[in-house]
């Protein structure tokens, strides 16, 4: 198994959750977070105050997947979230060493699986 | 030694009387009407999402100044200023021969001040059909020319002594004049700019729904120096179009709320602050004509065409975002029209009876002062909008709609906290990092 962890632009989460849902990954875990990767910094005025903005909101999606599964969604995600400006976010894969699933039990890769629609 | 008091008063007759308690009524039916712009920013302010919310309230918030300016300069003498039947002089260009001499029974420039609310809400009202999409300049040079090309002609029309007011048409406070003309001029300016990017795609749904209660409630209470002040007097007619105001509202509320729990099993907030400003909307032409009872009725039927033209529209590629036609438009029309059914000249002398009080001409004479309106304005609005995007893009581009239009449009943001925010010293150079977390460690001892 594998952890996806994936920084991308707030406003192409829907985007992306489409891409998602189309590639028949479900399940995946959904974070705002700050971040900077590079991109310009915003320059913000508040009457006589002036801040440059280094940390953007970005979101941080996670998703655990089985290994034949990672390319599907690695392919999704960046499909879906391009913008070609610098700042569109990263996408890591990462070892997994256990999964647990909590209602049922299951480990691993019966843990990442979906369960079929009708069985719950 | 004689009292100077009688040569006083005998100066005074003899020039037109100005009425110190009418003078003091719109004094503060003035500051009444210039809130409800705020109000409305935060009614549009609250229905849209966070990353647009700065931006949205802006749009009337600077109508306070841009139309506002116009108005002064030139929109006031086009709308009363003597002129034909199509368009007032330039008489009053710059304000000139705008001074404390009576109007009616208030000061000239009190008269001014009033009217000049109603332009700056009426251009503001439009903003609610493109937020979220049109670039801020372009946005104020639009409103500054329709001031100029469609508000200032039918105010004319209707109030300054143009043809719809010398064939009857009643407009109490503005039916046509506001609420059917921004209506329209929505409905178009939304055609022209397209829809949203995410619009259809994806659920846009209110950040602030409180914004949005509150918003309904300062119009509300605006509304009050819009309607009553309409009779430009502290006069019985001011004391019946406040109470109509005050009526037509809770019924168009509880006639929402019943629509929506007959539809959803909910009586939803959004609904009710909807249906309290439609109510307003509606009661607007007919304040100073209908009685308390017909104001109910009134309030009460115009929950429907707005009620299911929301409806309708948000299943359409139409993206009004903040439904102007709907509530505007259709609330305008209902209004005008039931003015024209419900009108009593029992109630106002100066009005004219309808069709209830058997003159079914009223219905007629409304439905034409409305008519003339959806049509110039719509039209005219049409015309300025693509002269101005002969000249500067209108709309926002993708990316820019993604980033949010308060960022991009005014640098700012609705909701910062600063965190991860360096602050910029005045000379430019050197910078103090605010946040922990960028500020390198002490080296350890």
């Amino acid at each position: 198994m594998k952890l996806i962890v994936a920084i991308i632009r707030p406003d192409k989460l829907s985007e992306v959750l489409e891409a998602l849902y189309r590639a028949d990954v479900r399940g995946l875990t959904v974070s705002k977070v700050l971040g900077h990767g590079g991109e310009t910094d915003r320059v913000e005025t508040y009457r006589g105050t002036t801040v440059k903005v280094e940390l953007q909101e970005k979101v941080r999606l996670e998703i655990g997947v089985s290994d034949h599964f990672v390319d599907v969604t690695v392919k999704a995600i960046l499909g879906s979230a391009r913008t070609g400006e610098v700042g569109d976010g990263k996408v890591f894969v990462l070892d997994v060493e256990q999964v647990h699933r909590i209602r049922t039990g299951e480990r691993d890769e019966a843990a990442v699986t979906p369960p079929l629609v009708g069985q719950t | 030694m004689p009292s100077p008091l009688p040569l006083l008063l005998l100066v005074q007759d003899a020039a037109p009387a100005i009425v110190p308690a009418d003078t003091a009524w719109m004094l503060v039916a003035t500051g009444l009407v210039l809130l409800m712009t705020p109000a409305l920013a935060f009614f549009y302010g609250g229905l849209v999402r966070a990353k647009n919310s700065l931006n949205t309230m802006m749009m009337s918030f600077a109508a306070l100044g841009a139309v506002g300016i116009t108005w002064a300069v030139i929109a006031y003498s086009l709308a009363f200023a003597e002129g034909t039947a199509w368009l007032g002089g330039t008489a009053h260009a710059l304000l000139a021969g705008v001074g404390t001499e009576a109007k009616g029974t208030i000061p000239h420039v009190l008269f001014m001040a009033y009217q000049g609310t109603f332009a700056i809400i009426t251009a503001a009202l439009i903003s609610g059909a493109v937020v979220e999409r049109m670039r801020f300049g372009p946005y104020l040079a639009f409103i500054v020319l329709w001031t100029l090309v469609v508000y200032a002609p039918v105010a004319h029309w209707v109030w300054g002594g143009g043809w719809l007011m010398t064939k009857g048409v009643l407009d109490f406070a503005g039916g046509t004049v506001v609420h059917i003309n921004a209506g329209i001029s929505a409905v178009v300016a939304a055609l022209v700019l397209g829809s949203r990017k995410d619009y259809g795609r994806q659920a846009i749904v209110p950040h602030n729904v409180p914004f949005v209660l509150l918003g309904a409630g300062l119009l509300w209470f605006g509304w009050f120096g819009f309607n009553g002040g309409s009779a430009l007097a502290a006069s019985e007619l001011a004391a019946l179009a406040f109470t109509n105001t005050f009526l037509a509202p809770m019924a168009t509320l509880v006639a929402w709320m019943l629509l929506d729990y007959l539809r959803t099993g909910h009586a939803t907030a959004v609904g009710g602050a909807t249906g309290v400003v439609v109510g307003l909307v509606a009661i607007t032409p007919a304040a100073g004509f209908v009685s308390p009872a017909g104001a109910l009725a009134l309030g009460a039927l115009a929950a429907l065409p707005s009620y299911f033209g929301i409806l309708w529209r948000s299943r359409t590629r139409l993206d009004d975002s903040l439904d102007v036609f709907a509530g505007h438009g259709l609330g305008g029309l209902t209004g005008a029209l039931l003015t024209g059914v419900f009108a009593r000249k029992a109630w106002n002398a100066a009005g004219s009876d309808g069709l209830l009080a058997g003159n079914p001409g009223q219905l007629g004479l409304q439905a034409l002062g409305a008519s003339a309106s959806l049509v110039y304005a719509g039209l005219m609005t049409f015309v300025l909008l693509r002269l101005l995007a002969l000249l500067v893009p209108l709309r926002a581009t993708a990316r820019t709609e993604g980033k949010g239009m308060d960022v991009t449009q005014h640098g700012e943001e609705a909701y910062a906290d600063g965190e991860g925010s360096i602050l910029v010293m005045s000379d430019g150079a050197s910078v103090a990092a605010i946040t922990p977390a960028m500020t390198p460690e002490p080296a350890a001892r």
